[in-house]
């Protein structure tokens, strides 16, 4: 039977037809995708990557909501001008408690992996109710309204890191019951600066800065 | 056909935040019109509302007429039609919420992610509930596609979407970090190739040959280069993690494979273009041809552009760049876009029976098309090129020549352009709109009986003839 006549049987019997497609397009994820998953050395953490503290948290979920991705990546790339200008390059062991990943794919603006402890409290806080005011011609939207709304405003922080917690991120008991105290009268302008100043900081000991 | 509806409201969202890179007061302060949220609407707007909506009126219309039966279980087909559309709009309300899942061209939340896969397996059931019932023997290359793009899409999603929920608006991937980037990268390049290649794929392979009167060109390309893109398509995400945190053999495969997937695509441009070459007298007077031809150009260009950006050292210079942007539109205006217009001015006027409105809009829309999509590309290739190169510019002790802020203050002028083709392209957008608005009011749709099928394919009879089966 030649390649033709074997198709045949292929397009004359759906069944077949959905079993090959699915036959053959998973070989690529079963190769590629699944010994990744079960790649222990990807979820380890480095020495100083710690889970985000309440307040960093509920930031990093104003910054997803927000999609700051969007425009800006997180990721630094082993090339020697990427480190010139954001500091050490990404290692796989700083993302363990990234859910979901937020690498971006396009820096409309600048990188922000290791932005933590570059500026001041001060400075993002003027940077974010108007970007124009402290750095000229910037194209980034203003997000003047963060500092009206309470950071814990749904009261889900409790909620947030126990859905964590079950999937393997190390927070105690104790950290959780103090997690509303922690968000008492802060602003959603306060938790996303506190993200914003946690990024990058736990690069591995002996890196430059 | 609400597909040409969120065609429009999708491409407005596209130039309202082209336009806020230029001018980013015009959120005016407003959380639902800020950036980070319309763009995400944009991308959600045009994949899921003209995209989705798009493939699944041609397969629904297609597969009747390859498989000559009415559809399988029609009730579940206007199901899926007004289930899609509700959540595409409540989806997209959704987004301008803020509900967010933070993953690339999956940023639904979980109650829309369960909703689009009960959606997506109605879906699946009418069509291939029609190709069980079906009159004819083979089933159609344009099936193959289609039923390619159910089948992977749904494999995709349910793996990417994996979440524990934590309210009704939030969520926490199953994947972290590194995995979560490989996991996110072959859905997120996946959903450009079974949807906006595979699916629109199928629409090229029923509708070229039916409008250009021909025969496909050749049957043994159309079944290697299936096979062969279904191979080999769904190891190629990896390439948009070059140089980042994940492993490098991962990596140099994706490499590797998304230069592989240059000969398949290629094979399936090949064969449209010799289908047409034989009707090329039709290219003169037919709008909807001509936007079909062009598509498969820009199918070409897209396909060619994507291996070449692929390769790590390319990378290097388009990746977290324009360029990308750029990449993307080439295929999207040039490639879904157009193949869908023209199938539009093709399949509308024959559902009321009538003749199009106007064929002199149409060729409008056609030239405000070919310049919108050009202007855009040049302007995101002079935009993705130079922030590529400058921000790699080292002086001669190795210190950068040029710092982020002094290169990002040379993008309005590419920005602007970017604008005005957007502007350029929406308003071909609308014009067609019209036209077609203006050839369906007051018209009743047409019913046809299926015809005749030859002894040779009738179900149930043995292949008795060596000859490749034209589409009815």
């Amino acid at each position: 039977m030649n390649g033709v006549g074997l198709h045949r049987k292929l397009e004359e019997n759906a069944g077949l037809l959905i079993f090959g497609i699915l036959f053959v397009s998973a070989i690529g994820g079963l190769v590629q995708v699944l010994p990744s998953i079960f790649q222990e050395s990807l979820q380890t953490p480095t020495a100083t990557t710690k889970p985000y503290g309440a307040l960093e948290l509920a930031g990093r979920d104003v910054y997803i909501r927000e999609a700051c991705s969007v425009c800006h990546s997180q990721q630094i790339r082993p090339l020697l001008a990427e480190v010139r200008r954001y500091g050490p390059y990404s290692r796989a062991g700083e993302a363990v408690y990234d859910r979901p990943f937020l690498w971006g794919s396009k820096r409309t603006g600048p990188d922000l992996q290791r932005i933590g402890g570059r500026y001041s409290d001060i400075w993002h806080r003027l940077h974010l109710i108007d970007p124009r005011a402290v750095v000229e011609n910037s194209i980034m939207p203003a997000y003047p309204w963060l500092t009206r709304r309470a950071a814990n405003a749904r009261s889900d922080i409790q909620l947030k890191m126990q859905a964590l917690r079950r999937l393997g991120h190390p927070y105690t008991e104790a950290e959780i019951r103090a997690a509303p105290a922690a968000l008492e009268g802060k602003s959603e302008m306060d938790a996303l600066i506190a993200y914003l100043q946690s990024l990058g900081i736990s690069r591995s000991p002996g890196d430059t800065p | 056909m609400c597909s040409i509806i969120w065609a429009v409201l999708g491409m407005t969202a596209g130039v309202y935040v082209a336009a806020e890179l230029i001018w980013p007061g015009i959120d005016f302060g407003q959380p639902w019109l800020s950036y980070g949220r319309l763009r995400t609407l944009h991308t959600n707007g045009v994949v899921f509302g003209f995209g989705v909506s798009a493939l699944m009126g041609t397969a629904f219309y297609s597969v009747q007429r390859t498989s000559h039966v009415p559809l399988f279980a029609p009730g579940l087909a206007w199901f899926c039609a007004l289930a899609w559309q509700t959540g595409v709009l409540l989806g997209g309300l959704s987004l301008l919420a803020g509900w967010n899942a933070g993953k690339e061209y999956a940023e639904l939340e979980w109650p829309f992610d369960i909703a689009i896969t009960l959606v997506w397996v109605c879906f699946a059931i009418v069509f291939f509930g029609t190709i069980a019932k079906r009159r004819i023997k083979p089933i159609y290359v344009s099936n193959w596609f289609y039923g390619g793009l159910i089948i992977v899409i749904a494999m995709l999603h349910i793996v990417n979407s994996l979440a524990i929920p934590v309210t009704l608006s939030k969520s926490y991937s199953l994947f972290s970090g590194a995995q979560d980037a490989i996991v996110q990268w072959w859905y997120g390049h996946n959903a450009v190739g079974f949807l906006l290649t595979g699916g629109f794929l199928g629409m090229m392979y029923y509708f070229l040959p039916k409008h250009a009167d021909r025969p496909i060109w050749s049957y043994r390309l159309s079944i290697v280069a299936f096979w062969a893109f279904t191979y080999s398509y769904i190891w190629a995400g990896p390439h948009h993690l070059h140089y980042n945190s994940v492993p490098d053999w991962v990596q140099s495969l994706g490499m590797v494979m998304s230069l592989v997937l240059l000969a398949p695509s290629w094979a399936t441009m090949i064969n449209g273009i010799m289908t047409v070459s034989g009707a090329s007298q039709k290219l003169r007077t037919d709008p909807a041809l001509k936007f079909i031809v062009l598509s498969l150009a820009f199918y070409g260009l897209a396909t060619f552009e994507g291996p070449m950006m692929a390769i790590k050292s390319v990378n290097v210079v388009s990746h977290f760049t324009d360029w990308t942007i750029g990449h993307v539109h080439s295929g999207a205006l040039g490639w879904n876009a157009m193949i869908t217009f023209g199938t539009f001015y093709f399949l509308v006027p024959r559902l009321v029976g009538t003749e199009l409105y106007s064929v002199r809009l149409a060729n409008v829309h056609f030239w405000l098309a070919l310049a919108g999509t050009m202007l855009y590309i040049l302007a995101m290739w002079g935009a993705g090129v130079s922030q590529g190169l400058l921000w790699l510019g080292l002086d001669e002790i190795g210190e950068l020549s040029f710092s982020f802020k002094d290169i990002m203050a040379s993008m309005p002028p590419y920005y602007l352009l970017r604008f005005v083709a957007g502007v350029v392209f929406l308003l071909g957008a609308l014009l067609m709109a019209y036209n077609l608005f203006m050839t369906i009011t007051g018209r009743k749709t047409v019913s046809v009986r299926p015809p005749a099928v030859s002894e040779d394919y009738r179900m149930g009879s043995a292949p008795t003839s060596q000859t490749i089966p034209v589409q009815q």
